[in-house]
């Protein structure tokens, strides 16, 4: 059980991290979603002891970390957003020198690296230097690094920056074989469809403030609309027809691309027979239909106003 | 505990031996640039020649004196003599092909001779000399001074003029203005006994009988011995040159400790070891430990090498040596620390530190020995931690003295790494950034 309580942390007059209070059950997977600077980083570093918070404080199982050498940090495995090998040591010494840091040493530290190298699934490439290793193997192999303790809660800063897409999967493999595996996963990103796929519950995070937390259908509940219909049309619509829309109950929003009818509705099965209805009815009969899921991206851009990519 | 200290050390000790760069720069140079200074400073013992004084003499008056003047200064040691022209010896001064010139005018051995006893009428030498020399230049200066005093005195007492030369003087003396009449009548008495003195040898000569051949001589002769740790041992100009540049190379490799630890926490590595729960004592205390060991084997290997190849010893107290490494080593690893606590970026870092660095190496003395700055200059380096290394160094090698003289160097470099590693660990910037 992790919890996070009002943390702060100033730097000079900028506080990045602004009150931030969250927690985490264990096996619970949350995702920490947020722009460029809103402060994920810094969360991240205080919960792991990197950092102390300008107030606030970080309970590990009802306990705040206690100095450097605090047993409790054993509970704790964090990947750094940045790449943090040694490129000069083959993938094996990487993994025993951070093994020794948590004072595992032969059979144990041993079995540890196998298990790590195995689960990301570079077993046969631990004796090479990983300076030779592709961006996703390195990936993988920063990811592999906090494992070797056995830690309960799972610090991911961004594992996934910078990778093709096949190596985000095999990483995305890896996250759901430790989620199963019932560890705590606090998953930073500003990746929608990451925190989507894989996060319980999502915290987003926006100037250092929470700005929504909670599962994912519940946010889905915060949007105005759940769908998008898309119907295309056979004449292109003009204005009446969009006010004649507009008008009816069901429609939460409307808009014309072309020939297409973007419909903005809170419940598919009730209201879209409505609809559809409506429009033969008015003489507009309609040559094709497809339905859209609104997706975070809506949710992030409903909460603050902007779109997460561009802010 | 022991486990990440062990990993801690044995990682560093790793990247460091696996770098090529830092290999090279630490044991091949120092050993390079030390050969070099070491041959050029003198070398071991008197086994290479210092090189002599290129002398050129213009002899315009072509006297039995002049003659055995140039004679006299071709065969001192310390001097390479050319007889010229006149118009070629100031050229080739100025080109810088000789560093003195010496010209002895017309007339000059008969003038000398009659001035030795009065002060007027004293014949010129001219004396050209290249400016960059001047320490050469007075040398040379010296040597002739005996030379020319020997061999006028030499020709006045029984030479082959010796009776002309006499007489020459003593009417010189009467006429003269500037004598007063107690020590006109003095000089005369010895000049007459000169002329005595040459008579008596002239008849010796035609009776057979030995001749005693006079003249003044530089009333000492000087017998040369470096003071070193016996009479036996031969100073060595290897033992300072290795002592050096093992100093300064050492030094950069404790720049590179530091970089190393700004290097780690832009790279976010730092923050894998604050995450993990180890003290901040056992993570500094791995980079002393590592960084003095690194230190060590890097004083090992190039003495190693300068006693093998150039037979520099430790004739002093081999303890005092090894302590006086020890200590060193350590104020460079709490050196390496201070970059790290102070650097901002690694970059930023380097050139400050490098700088710093060349610094304490030139006021050390381990370019050129301490014992030839000015005393101020001296004085004030007794405040770098360099020069008591240095100094230690040259203690327990060339100079043989005993573990007593270490005991100084040793405190002092022990009291800088304290102070060092003090500063340090008050300023390290223990959070991870970012
Ligand atoms: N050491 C520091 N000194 C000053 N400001 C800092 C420092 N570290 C972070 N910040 C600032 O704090 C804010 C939050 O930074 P943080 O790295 O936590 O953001 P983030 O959400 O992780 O962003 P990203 O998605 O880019 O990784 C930023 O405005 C950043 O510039
Ligand atoms: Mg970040």
């Amino acid at each position: 059980m992790l919890q996070v309580n009002s943390l702060k942390k100033n730097y000079g007059a900028l506080q990045a991290v602004d009150g931030v209070t969250f927690c985490a059950s264990d096996g619970e997977t949350i995702g920490l979603l947020g722009p460029n600077g809103a402060g994920k980083t810094t969360t991240v570093s205080i919960i792991a002891g990197l950092l102390s918070p300008t107030s606030g404080e970080v309970l590990i199982n009802g306990r705040p970390l206690s100095g450097d050498t605090d047993p409790v940090k054993r509970k704790i495995g964090l990947v750094p957003q940045d790449l943090a090998l040694y490129d000069e040591m083959s993938a094996l010494d990487n993994l025993s020198f951070f093994g020794a840091l948590y004072d595992l040493s032969g059979a144990p530290l041993t079995r540890a690296i196998a298990e790590a190298l195995d689960l990301v699934g570079l077993a046969d490439r631990a004796k090479d230097k990983v300076g030779t290793f592709s961006g996703g193997m390195k990936r993988r192999l920063n990811l592999a690094a906090a494992l070797l303790h056995d830690p309960q809660i799972l610090l991911l800063d961004e594992p996934t920056v910078g990778v093709d897409p096949q190596s985000r999967n095999a990483i995305f493999d890896n996250l759901e074989v430790l989620k199963s595996r019932g560890k705590t996963l606090i998953y930073t990103t500003h990746y929608m469809e990451e925190a989507e796929r894989l996060c319980d519950r999502l915290v987003i995070i926006d100037h250092g403030k929470v700005i929504a937390d909670d599962t994912l259908p519940n946010l889905y509940q915060l949007l105005p609309v759940t769908n998008v219909l898309a119907i295309e049309l056979a004449d292109p619509p003009d204005a009446p027809l969009l006010l004649g829309l507009k008008a009816l109950p069901q429609v939460e929003a409307a808009e014309s691309q072309g020939r297409v009818l973007k419909i903005g509705i809170r419940h598919l099965s009730e209201d879209t027979p409505a609809i559809l209805q409506w429009l033969v009815m008015e003489g507009h009969p309609y040559t094709h239909l497809a339905n859209e899921r609104a997706s975070l991206e809506t949710v992030f851009l409903n909460l603050t106003g902007r779109s997460l990519r561009d802010s | 505990m022991i486990t990440p200290l062990v990993a801690l050390v044995r990682r560093d000790l790793r990247l460091f031996f696996s770098d090529q760069r830092s290999v090279l720069m630490s044991f091949l140079a120092p050993i390079v640039i030390a050969s070099f200074f070491g041959y050029v400073f003198g070398g071991s013992g008197g086994k290479t020649e210092t090189s002599k004084i290129p002398v050129l003499i213009v002899d315009q008056d072509g006297s039995d004196i002049s003659r055995q003047i140039a004679s006299g200064l071709t065969a001192d040691k310390n001097l390479e003599v050319k007889v010229v022209s006149s118009e070629s010896a100031k050229e080739l001064v100025r080109k810088g092909k000789a560093t003195v010139a010496i010209l002895l005018p017309k007339e000059f051995g008969a003038n000398a001779a009659k001035a030795l006893f009065t002060s007027d009428g004293k014949p010129e030498i001219d004396f050209f000399y290249d400016p960059s020399h001047r320490m050469e230049m007075g040398m040379a200066q010296g040597i002739l001074t005996g030379q020319v005093m020997q061999t006028v005195s030499k020709e006045m007492f029984g030479g082959a003029t010796g009776q002309k030369m006499a007489s020459d003087a003593l009417a010189r003396v009467e006429q003269s203005q500037g004598l007063d009449k107690a020590s006109k009548s003095t000089i005369s008495d010895l000049l007459r006994s000169v002329e005595k003195f040459n008579n008596e040898n002239a008849k010796a000569k035609v009776d057979g009988k030995p001749v005693s051949s006079g003249g003044f001589t530089t009333p000492y002769q000087v017998r040369e011995e470096a003071v070193t740790s016996g009479t036996s041992v031969e100073y060595n100009g290897y033992a300072h040159s290795f002592g050096g540049m093992g100093i300064q190379f050492i030094l950069f490799m404790g720049i590179d400790v530091g970089i190393g630890v700004l290097l780690q926490r832009q790279r976010g590595l730092w923050k894998r070891l604050r995450a993990a729960p180890i003290s901040k004592t056992l993570l500094l205390s791995a980079r002393v430990i590592s960084a003095a060991i690194i230190a060590l084997v890097i004083l090992t290997v190039i003495f190693t090498f300068a006693r093998i190849v150039f037979g520099v010893r430790i004739e002093g107290s081999m303890l005092g040596f090894v302590g006086i490494c020890l200590a060193f080593s350590l104020m460079t690893a709490t050196f390496g620390l201070l970059i790290a606590a102070l650097g901002k970026t690694p970059e930023a870092a380097r050139g400050l530190s490098v700088f710093v660095t060349l610094l304490l190496v030139m006021l050390g003395g381990a370019w050129v020995p301490a014992f030839i700055f000015p005393q101020w200059l001296q004085t004030v380096t007794k405040f770098v931690p360099t020069r008591w290394a240095m100094d230690g160094l040259d203690a327990m090698t060339w100079r043989g003295l005993g573990v007593d003289a270490a005991l100084g160097p040793i405190a002092v470099l022990l009291g800088f790494a304290l102070l060092f590693g003090a500063v340090a660990v008050h300023q390290f910037r223990w959070e991870a950034e970012g």
